[in-house]
């Protein structure tokens, strides 16, 4: 069978509804496209543990510091299997990670803008996991088994950790004056961001046609933020606080909520590297890896030990 | 002394022991060698706190003067603070947190295994269900003890010089005061001593898996922790943690 006629076969496949799984023939760009997809939200995942882990030793009590340190395990957990996922289409978790270290593989930029009050871990929870959430039930539905497996799974935790958020925002914004403007204030500076972290405008996006048809994405990045901000507005309203934005209005006949312009260049400026905390998240990753080598290498060396051993007493 | 005051502090004692190490294990979030081990130091931690927060909740409840975990946690001063030296020291590198976690784990799981024979219904419920964590802790900073001992020139040089840090505060474990006569009078706590005598064979035989050697201190042990007198390290810990609700009395997170 020549290649034409392969992928001919494996698209009748995807519109028909089924699942591509680990071990089956696939276009390379289909391959491709996933590694990229699954190897950066991998990355989202552990570089998103540090904004958070910021505030694991400073939660103002033991019930919100619990439930903090079960969020970023959660989302170590999450890394695993995400890089398990990538794993099946032939990469391995240390390429992915030097990828990472090496800046050639990018990860979620939201995860670029400092934690600077306790009100930004309500911020996250709400606004950006609950961006993730809209996003990931959407590629749940996508063709590849692995992972459209391991986003059900993911967003099940993801809800728990969205209504974590908004737990905090909320009695934050129903607590004293000065805990409402810390809601308020995170708020402000986490909105856009979370509007931009769902991906550039269909106009301008560079992965989509393909990623659509092949049903590895099967919306749109406008229509899932557009399914983002008609659940959170009224979100934002019910904890009495105000979205930045002095065009938000509400069209009564497409029952929307329309926002008022994206600033992009913005989104670019971060997504180059330049956004407020690219290095000192990357350099956090790379300081990691630089003092856990003597680490990693004497496990290595102690089970080379232990297998010597073995053959010794055998 | 009565029963009621001595049980409500080696509550507190028991509570701030997790606390602290719980706090000191949170700073590793994300900083980790691999990601295995980051989900399993959160995990500890995790334990920790939890633990923690039955201990004070339910030293409050003796007490009954309307403290709560918070309270206990947040609005203490320093010398307040019961918890072992030990669990205080710094994290340094993977070989220093490793070395306090299993010279702490090993002294936390005899400890709680005596306490579920406690006639103290909440002591012994409590260290039940938390055996079942201490149970893995000790496997795991075990492991780590002799897989690191035990692995290369560096990792072995790190983890003597490890030991060398942390072995001076093992000895004030086992100290015992007032409180501790008067629980084991009431068979609600064992003797130190006894926890004593079955940590040491164990501590000894996986420090010799390792490789490793138990330091000469000449007889030396640091000690103030049953006074409140700590070292210098709790002092930023308590800033750190306590910062935001102080700074915000009124506030309810």
């Amino acid at each position: 069978m020549d290649t034409a006629e392969r992928e001919k076969q494996f698209q009748e496949k995807i519109d028909s509804g089924l699942k591509v799984e680990a071990k089956e023939w696939m276009p390379e760009n289909y391959r491709k496209q996933l590694m990229r997809m699954i190897s950066q939200h991998a990355h989202s995942e552990i570089v998103g543990m540090l904004p958070e882990g910021n505030w694991i030793t400073r939660a103002p009590s033991l019930r919100r510091k619990a439930v903090l340190l079960a969020k970023v395990q959660d989302e170590a957990g999450h890394g695993l299997y995400l890089y398990s996922a990538a794993e099946t289409l032939g990469i391995d978790r240390k390429t992915m990670i030097d990828q990472l270290l090496s800046g050639k593989a990018k990860y979620s930029s939201i995860f670029n803008y400092p934690t600077i009050s306790w009100a930004d871990m309500g911020a996250i929870g709400w606004l950006v996991d609950g961006a993730a959430i809209v996003n990931q039930t959407m590629l749940a539905r996508g063709s590849y088994g692995p992972y459209s497996r391991a986003m059900v799974r993911i967003c099940k935790e993801e809800s728990f950790h969205n209504r974590q958020g908004y737990e905090i925002i909320y009695q934050l914004a129903k607590g004293t004056p000065e805990q409402k403007e810390m809601a308020q204030d995170a708020l402000n500076r986490w909105w856009w961001p979370s509007i931009q972290m769902l991906g550039p405008s269909d106009a301008q996006s560079k992965n989509s046609d393909e990623t659509m048809r092949w049903r590895i994405k099967v919306e749109s990045n406008d229509t899932v933020r557009q399914r983002f901000i008609d659940r959170t507005v009224p979100q934002a309203e019910a904890a009495g606080l105000t979205i930045p934005d002095p065009d938000l209005k509400y069209n009564e006949e497409t029952e929307h909520w329309e926002i008022g312009e994206i600033e992009w260049t913005e989104f670019y400026r971060v997504i180059k590297g330049h956004g407020p905390c690219n290095r000192k998240r990357l350099k956090a990753r790379q300081d990691a890896e630089r003092e856990g080598q003597w680490v990693r290498e004497a496990a290595a060396a102690y089970a080379g030990k232990q297998r010597a051993r073995a053959v010794k007493a055998a | 002394m009565n029963k009621e005051e001595a049980l409500q502090a080696y509550l507190i004692r028991l509570g701030d022991n997790a606390l602290i190490l719980g706090q000191r294990l949170g700073e590793w979030c994300g900083h980790a060698h691999q990601l295995e081990s980051d989900i399993a130091l959160t995990n500890v931690a995790l334990d920790n706190v939890g633990q923690s927060r039955n201990l004070l909740t339910e030293a409050g409840r003796i007490e009954d003067k309307g403290r709560t975990e918070d309270d206990f946690a947040f609005f203490r001063k320093e010398q307040e603070f019961r918890n072992n030296l030990l669990v205080e020291q710094e994290n340094g590198n993977f070989a220093q947190t490793i070395t306090r976690q299993y010279l702490f784990d090993v002294f936390q799981f005899h400890l709680y295994k005596a306490l579920t024979e406690s006639k103290d219904e909440f002591l012994a419920g409590f260290a039940e269900k938390s055996l079942k964590e201490v149970t893995y802790h000790r496997k795991l900073s075990g492991d780590w003890m002799v897989r690191l001992g035990d692995g290369t020139d560096e990792s072995h040089a790190k983890m003597q010089e490890a030991l060398d840090i942390m072995w001076p505060f093992t000895g004030e474990l086992f100290e015992m005061t007032e409180i501790d006569e008067v629980l084991i009078a009431e068979g609600i706590v064992p003797s130190l001593k006894d926890i004593e005598e079955k940590w040491r064979p164990e501590v000894e035989a996986v420090i010799d898996e390792a490789t490793l050697a138990i330091p000469d201190t000449m007889g030396y042990m640091a000690r103030g922790s049953r006074d409140g007198h700590h070292t210098e390290y709790l002092g930023y810990i308590l800033a750190e943690m306590q910062a935001l609700p102080r700074s915000m009395p009124d506030a309810k997170w």
